[in-house]
């Protein structure tokens, strides 16, 4: 039996309010109530309660044979528990079912993993906490923000106990090397790492409703036989997309419930495929080679790497100014000052910034806020400028037991793009549509 | 390829930015081998005669006892009757010249019928009676030269454009540089806005140096939208690449607004944001270069705020002194209510000058590098100004990318799509 490991990533950011230079030091709330209430809510209404169903009634009709991966970061479950409760109810069925496997990973969304071990192991830590709290379960298997991923980065996820981690199956990481197998850090051998097949993802996320590519409509049928397509001998299909990708991305209209639901029932008819989840996976099958990543990689576009969110001056300006306090931070007990320090690592942030889509913004543009990276870089940098100022006089006012007031001097993260040898992209014989980037975001 | 152009100014006299935007557009043309002959009302002698023929409208004689020129006489004085508004003219010179206008009227008809007529080739005086006569010196010359195409820009030749086309029965084009609602707002002249109608319902084709140009044509215009295209400015490479040295003899950084003071380029939004700002940072100096009809009123606002000792006004500025200017600033800003296009954003990018512009302009449409706000939202006007005199990596970017962006504006390339235009007609 080979197996499909089905994996969801749920976020939703904290956006923040359209906040001017005059209001740094008069007022201290940052966020959009209104917008995030609202996008919430659709969300929850679209995809995360109509899909959950479907997730659920397949689970009573398969048992064991049908499995699914969440993971769901710390904003988006402060955002149900505020606006959306029944889609914490809904997961918690979810979970009871014992077929769910919860993933670990950073609470805010967050980059700290790139440049802040000790921050990117709080925020592990805290996430790992509140899933025990909702869903009863302690994760055991890893996936970083946009499943980024570097040797750094694996070392610091082994030494966290976790023995298993999702990335994705990036050329310049698997070259001619196939992503339907386990395989393990090279560095760190005793992680295991399950990586994305993005071809046969995106095919969901992305071609599913285009009408202009060459095998639409898309029917489960046809969806299982290119899995059976996949060379024998190869032992898993790695199918990690956004949850949004079910109602949000693409509409119900497009048919993506149904498809949903009829995909499952279709791979099981096979006899050949089961669902797993990556701990079963990584107990059950032996890596069959270390993967090298000295340079970090992500999910998102053509590059799969980290110009999305890092890169260009305004991302490594705002970036590196806010983790100049992060040494005070880690010690503080100020509920506001904590909160705040969560919502402002959100990778979205750094993510509204990037100018390098000015010349193809149509597919990024439906998940960004603002109108132009350079008001994203205002409006963060205006709200950082308050956030700063309190976290100073929070240092002065409160005595702490250790050096932290000296402000630390940031290095940004080494893994930067342009050290990354280009490889070319190959054309993908199968589609003719040639959207390949990956939107990591929400609306 | 030959066209009979129909301008109204022609570097280096020029009062505001449809000579240079003009001459950039025949250059561009001679490179796509189109060859423009290219009427002004009145040659000085000095213009850069490089990529056209210029032909002196004062210089030419019309034939007064054609049939067709008294009967194209009759309709140009029918639209020229009540005319009150000029462009570029401020409400004194406007007064003098009503006055004058009926002081003349009787003479007019034959002044203007005299063999040769002496074009004053200014915004202003006898405005009215120099279109019409330029539109008569428009079919003169249609008559007896050898052309495929008619361009006319702006509504001052659009007159000799039609003309032109009656009696060459070669297709049209007329340029919309700027509409009467953006020089007027909602007080528009009808005169002018009815030359303006009347001349794009006759061309075959209306190029608009914008889409928000263009939708203004098409709907207060009232112009088939198939055959309103539109064609971006662009802007000339300096002559001179070397940037001027900023003599800044202040420590504080500089701000700057420079056009005219008029309704259509949004002082007072500046004013106002410059307020804000200094409530917070009073290391900064703002300045209002330019002068207009709102002038004295901007001042009485700057001190009313009480900002006088950090807002300036400099007065008209031309030449060297504008680009010293924008050497000495940190921060560009056009707020314009208005804007067809606007040339010059472009000007102070070029200078390595960040800028600040109006969503409200055409210019906004063909810039990434540059902060885009309402212009009656001050708040976010007056953040931009902020950020950017604050947040390093933004004024950094905007250096770095603005140049690259402008010099990218060839106007080259815009010449290519008018002569896609020109080929789709002959």
């Amino acid at each position: 039996m080979r197996s499909i490991c089905l994996y969801f990533q749920v976020h939703q950011p904290f956006r923040l309010r359209t906040y001017r230079f005059f209001d740094i030091g008069a007022d201290h709330y940052y966020y959009d109530d209104y917008q995030n209430k609202r996008i919430a809510r659709r969300v929850a209404n679209d995809c995360y309660l109509p899909a959950n169903e479907v997730l659920l009634g397949l689970i009573n009709e398969f048992g064991s044979a049908f499995k699914v991966t969440f993971s769901i970061s710390g904003s988006a479950l402060e955002q149900f528990k505020k606006y959306s409760p029944e889609v914490i109810a809904s997961f918690k069925r979810l979970a009871k079912t014992g077929n769910v496997e919860f993933l670990a990973e950073t609470y805010a969304h967050s980059l700290a993993g790139l440049n802040d071990p000790a921050e990117f192991k709080r925020q592990v830590q805290e996430h790992a906490a509140t899933i025990k709290e909702l869903f009863g379960v302690t994760p055991t298997a890893f996936r970083n923000t946009e499943l980024v991923y570097s040797n750094s980065i694996a070392g610091q996820v082994l030494d966290m106990g976790y023995k298993t981690m999702l990335t994705e199956g990036a050329k310049q990481l698997l070259g001619w090397k196939s992503p339907n197998y386990l395989y393990c850090s090279a560095p760190h051998q005793r992680l295991k790492l399950l990586l994305r097949n993005y071809q046969l993802s995106d095919d969901i996320t992305f071609r599913f409703s285009q009408k202009d590519w060459s095998e639409w409509p898309l029917t489960a049928e046809k969806y299982v036989s290119w899995l059976n397509n996949v060379d024998p001998k190869q032992e898993i299909v790695n199918l990690f997309m956004d949850y949004e990708t079910f109602g949000e991305h693409q509409k119900a209209e497009s048919g993506i419930f149904g498809f949903l639901r009829a995909f499952p029932e279709q791979v099981l008819k096979t006899r050949k495929w089961i669902f797993s989840t990556p701990s079963e996976l990584s107990e059950d099958l032996q890596p069959v080679a270390g993967i090298d990543c000295p340079h970090a990689i992500s999910w998102a576009d053509e590059e799969r790497d980290l110009t999305a969110w890092l890169g260009n001056d305004l991302q490594d300006e705002a970036f590196s100014s806010l983790y100049k306090v992060s040494d005070i931070m880690l010690h503080c007990t100020d509920a506001d000052l904590n909160r705040d320090w969560n919502y402002l690592q959100a990778s979205d942030h750094f993510y509204y910034m990037c100018t390098k889509w000015f010349s193809d913004g149509a597919v990024h543009h439906y998940f960004n806020p603002y109108g132009s990276p350079y008001e994203a870089f205002l409006n963060y940098m205006n709200v950082l400028s308050d956030f700063l100022i309190r976290v100073r006089e929070y240092a002065e006012n409160e005595p702490i037991p250790f050096s932290a007031q000296v402000v630390k001097k940031v290095v940004l993260p080494k893994e930067k793009a342009a050290s990354i040898p280009k490889i070319p992209v190959k054309k993908e014989s199968k589609t003719k549509t040639s959207v390949a980037a990956k939107p990591p975001k929400k609306a | 390829m030959k066209v009979l152009m129909f301008g109204w100014e022609f570097p280096p006299h020029i009062t505001g930015g449809l000579g240079t935007a003009c001459f950039g557009l025949t250059k561009g043309l001679l490179k796509h081998g189109v060859d423009v002959q290219f009427v002004v009302p009145k040659a000085y002698g000095d213009e850069s005669q490089e990529a056209v023929r210029l032909i002196n409208a004062s210089d030419v004689t019309v034939m007064m006892n054609d049939p067709v020129f008294r009967e194209y006489w009759s309709q140009i004085t029918y639209m020229e009757i009540g005319s009150n508004l000029i462009p570029y003219v401020g409400p004194e010179d406007f007064q003098q010249m009503v006055s004058e206008n009926i002081n003349t009227k009787v003479e007019e008809g034959s002044r203007v019928f005299s063999e040769k007529f002496q074009f004053s080739g200014k915004y202003g005086h006898d405005l009215m009676e120099e279109v019409a006569r330029y539109a008569l010196v428009g079919a003169s010359i249609a008559a007896s030269s050898e052309f495929d195409i008619i361009h006319a820009h702006d509504w001052l030749t659009y007159s000799a454009g039609v003309a032109a086309k009656k009696i060459s029965g070669k297709p049209l084009v007329v340029h919309m540089h700027a509409t009467e609602f953006d020089r007027s707002g909602e007080n528009y002249n009808e005169n002018v806005y009815e030359i303006e109608r009347k001349g794009m319902a006759e061309a075959d084709r209306v190029i608009t140096v914008s889409n928000l140009t263009r939708n203004i044509v098409i709907e207060r215009y009232h112009i088939d939208p198939d055959k309103v295209i539109t064609v971006h400015n662009a802007v000339e490479p300096p002559e001179n690449t070397e940037l001027p040295d900023a003599e800044k003899h202040v420590k504080e950084k500089i701000v700057t607004f420079l056009g005219r003071i008029t309704f259509q380029k949004g002082p007072e939004y500046f004013i106002e944001a410059a307020c804000k700002v200094l409530e917070r940072d009073k290391n900064v100096r703002f300045v209002m270069a330019g002068t207009g009809d709102l002038m004295e009123k901007m001042i009485r606002r700057v001190a009313k705020l009480k900002i006088s000792s950090n807002f300036h006004f400099t007065g008209f500025l031309k030449g060297e002194n504008v680009d010293r200017m924008f050497a000495m600033s940190d921060v560009y800003v056009m707020p314009s209510v208005s804007e067809p296009f606007g040339i010059s954003p472009l000007e102070a990018m070029r200078s390595n000058v960040p800028v600040v512009i109006s969503k409200q302009s055409g210019v906004a449409e063909v810039l990434d590098h540059v902060m885009k706000v309402d212009f009656w939202d001050v708040d976010a006007m007056a953040d931009a100004i902020y950020g950017l005199l604050h947040y390093k990596s933004m004024h950094s970017m905007f250096i770095e990318h603005g140049t690259e962006e402008v010099n990218n504006l060839k106007w080259e390339n815009a010449a290519r799509k008018v002569a896609d235009i020109y080929e789709s007609l002959v």
